[in-house]
Formats: structure tokens, sequence, C-alpha cells
């Protein structure tokens, strides 16, 4: 038996060594399949978690083209929770054991959810460096050596790019307004520039399962990389919209080319993740309402399915 | 728990436009082939993805186990001569 495993395990290290993808029915590490459970899962949680600070402007959405995005965008997240979810559940874990974990605090969600939209700029700011960042860390997981996850990842990023041209649109729009309109946008930057480079997770050096998914094909960039690569294309485009990054110890490193940014308050950072952000209580208690309030249309539709197929049954008979 | 438990995994498969096949999207739940139709539109033809859509039950799916791979698989590695390539022809035969 020892062997057999020994095998397995060297037909796995092949694959991954050869940039190969794993699928399902492969076999595979125990501990490569909980890391991949767990990330997916906290990402389809994120997903579905990150309807809730946009779908609280869908109502107050300012013209009803503005509206229409905002919902075909909600719609997105919702979509894209369930790619992932259908994604996670391949690794034989069930979709209500999943949600289960969410509800009852025992798997996260993004940090980044944890903040309230105030303005209708908020909107716009999570369109831009939210969905911005999303892609950053987003994009290199199209390669994730996982199949399933990597393919799930691909759809997503699609339907990204839509998401953050309309937020970065928004902010345009509200930037080149009344001054009034430009207040707006440069508090929204101010309450989401931090929380948006805190999304890549803390610094390589603190990271704990860093190494391990870096040999896995699970992650490919460090967290330092990714936050550069962000800060250096993010902004320029602060600077078209006329605004300012609320960071002012931030300089460019003219030999570099890379904007180095000031102290991170990664103590903040671990409050929100351990359940003292903004809106954390709020966001849970809002899904586990959803999903009882729903429970009665589930039922429904099972005894609806139940009974049409009796009665196919017996007329059939 | 609730019922949704007892929803069953359907697999969904999308025809882009006419002329090619319908190809494997990914998976609904749905406690009926009516509702696995219309989540299955929901969830993956939001952008002019499909023009027609196939759900099956994923338990009525029958797959190939991976440990048989060699054995259903390796014959035909060693059989090049079904390749048109492996035939080397004089370079006067200009298209064949």
């Amino acid at each position: 038996m020892a062997a057999d495993s020994d095998a397995l395990q060297a037909r796995f290290d092949r694959l991954i060594d050869a940039d190969e993808r794993i699928e399902p029915r492969d076999w595979m590490p125990d501990e490569y399949r909980k890391t991949l459970v767990r990330q997916i899962a906290q990402h389809a949680h994120s997903e579905i978690i990150g309807m809730q600070p946009e779908g609280n402007w869908l109502t107050r959405a300012p013209s009803l083209r503005r509206k229409a995005i905002l919902t075909a965008k909600v719609q997105d997240e919702a979509g894209h929770g369930l790619y992932l979810y259908g994604a996670a559940e391949t690794l034989g874990t069930p979709r209500e054991e999943l949600l289960d974990r969410l509800h009852t605090g025992r798997q996260k969600y993004s940090s980044i959810f944890n903040y309230p939209t105030l303005t209708w700029a908020d909107v716009g700011a999570i369109g831009w460096l939210v969905d911005g960042a999303a892609i950053m860390n987003q994009v290199p997981l199209c390669r994730c050596s996982f199949g399933p996850y990597a393919r799930a990842m691909i759809r997503i990023c699609k339907e990204e790019s839509f998401h953050q041209r309309q937020g970065f649109q928004i902010m345009l729009t509200l930037a080149k307004g009344t001054p009034e309109q430009k207040t707006l946008a440069q508090d929204a930057l101010d309450r989401w520039w931090w929380p948006s480079i805190m999304m890549f997770g803390p610094p390589d050096a603190e990271s704990v399962h860093g190494d391990q998914n870096m040999r896995w094909g699970i992650k490919r960039f460090g967290n330092d990389e990714l936050r550069q690569k962000f800060i250096d294309a993010t902004v320029p485009q602060a600077d078209l919209l006329g605004l300012v990054i609320p960071d002012p110890d931030m300089y460019l490193d003219e030999e570099s080319g890379h904007y180095v940014h000031g102290t991170i308050d990664w103590d903040h950072f671990w409050d929100v993740v351990k359940g003292d952000g903004p809106c954390n209580r709020e966001r849970l208690a809002t899904r586990v309402g959803a999903h009882d309030d729903g429970t009665w249309v589930r039922e429904a539709a099972t005894a609806y399915a139940d009974k049409q197929a009796q009665r196919a049954a017996e007329a059939a008979a | 728990m609730s019922s949704k438990a007892d929803w069953p995994l359907w697999e969904v498969f999308v025809r882009a436009k006419r002329g090619v096949s319908h190809v494997h999207a990914g998976t609904v739940h749905a406690p009926d082939a009516e509702l696995a139709l219309q989540n299955a539109r929901d969830l993956f033809t939001r952008r002019s993805e499909g023009i027609s859509l196939w759900v099956v039950k994923s338990n009525d799916i029958t797959a190939s186990d991976p440990d048989d791979r060699d054995a259903l698989f390796d014959p035909a590695d060693d059989k090049t001569f079904r390749h048109p390539t492996d035939f080397e022809l004089p370079d006067e035969v200009a298209n064949m």
C-alpha cells in the first residue's frame, strides 16, 4: 500500500511539475484537497457576501441606466459565487456544507466586504479599486493547478473587466462633475484605498501558507508583488481622475519605477478579519437571514418536483 | 439543514452557436430538469454565450476510472501510423 501511495504521489508531483492540471477524480494529497476546498469556498463566500455593499445602492442608483448596470453587476457576483461553489463541490464537499461553514462563521470571506457603502461614489470606488484588486489576484488563478477552479476563474475574469470599467466611469463622471461630486469621489477613494491594498493579504514574510501553495501551483505570485502591481497600475488612474491617493508617504522610486507605499495598518486588518470591522455582524446576519427566508421556496420547489415525478410515474403505470 | 441538500446536481452543456457541439460549462443544483434549465440559463448564458442548453443529472453520467487510464488510452500511443504525418512521401506529391 505504501508503494501504491508513493506512486500516486509521484504521479501527482509529475503533473504539477509539468504545469498540467489536476482533475477532480485524480488522486491528490489530502492537504491539497483541504487547502483548495477552503480557498475556493472562501472565494465563493466573498462573491456572495460581496453582493451586499453594492446591493445597498440598487434602489437609489442615480439613473435607470446606472441601476440596470448595477443590477447586472450584483447578479454577476451571485453567478461567480455559484461557479466557485460548483468547483469546490467537485472536491467532494456538498454545497450545503460549504454554506453552513459560512453561516456558522467557521469559514471567512474577504474582509473588504465588511466596510459600509455610505455614498453613491462608493459604488464607483468598489468597481475601480476592489474589483481592480480582485482582478490582479484572480488573473493568475486562471492558471491554478486544479482544473475546475482554473476554469471557473476564466469565466469570472472575463466578467470582472466590465465591473472595473463601470466603476471607473462612475468615478470619472463624479470627478469631472460639480465640486460636491468631486468631493464625494475623493471621500470614497480616501475610505477604500487602504482596505483595497490590504486585499492582497499580509506581507509574504508573514504569510502562513505561501510556500506550499506556490509549490502546488495554487498560488503563482506573492502578496507583495501583486500589491505592488496594483498600486503601480492604479496611481496613474487616480492622477487621471484628478484625485489624491490618501498616502502622504507614497513616492515614485525613480530607479525601480515603482510607487513605494507608506506603512499599512495591519493591526486594523487583523481586527476586521477577526470580526471587528464596521459591518461584520450585519453582513453575516443578512446572509443567514436570506438563507432562512428562502427555506420555504426551496421546500416548495422540492415538493413540486416530487409531485410532478409522482404524476409522471402514475401516468406511466 | 434545509431541503436544498436534496436538490440533485446537474451538469450543464452549452451550444455556443449553430454548427458547434454542446460543451460542458459547469453545474447547477435544481429539484427537477425544468428548473435546472432555468438555473443554467441564468448562470451560464447572461452574455449571449449560447443558443441551446442541455442539463443531465450528474449521477447519470458514467465516467471512466482514472485507474484504468493506461489500459484504456496507452495502446493508442504506439500506433502513430493512424496519423497522416507518419507517412513520408516525395515532395512531388504536393497535396495528399
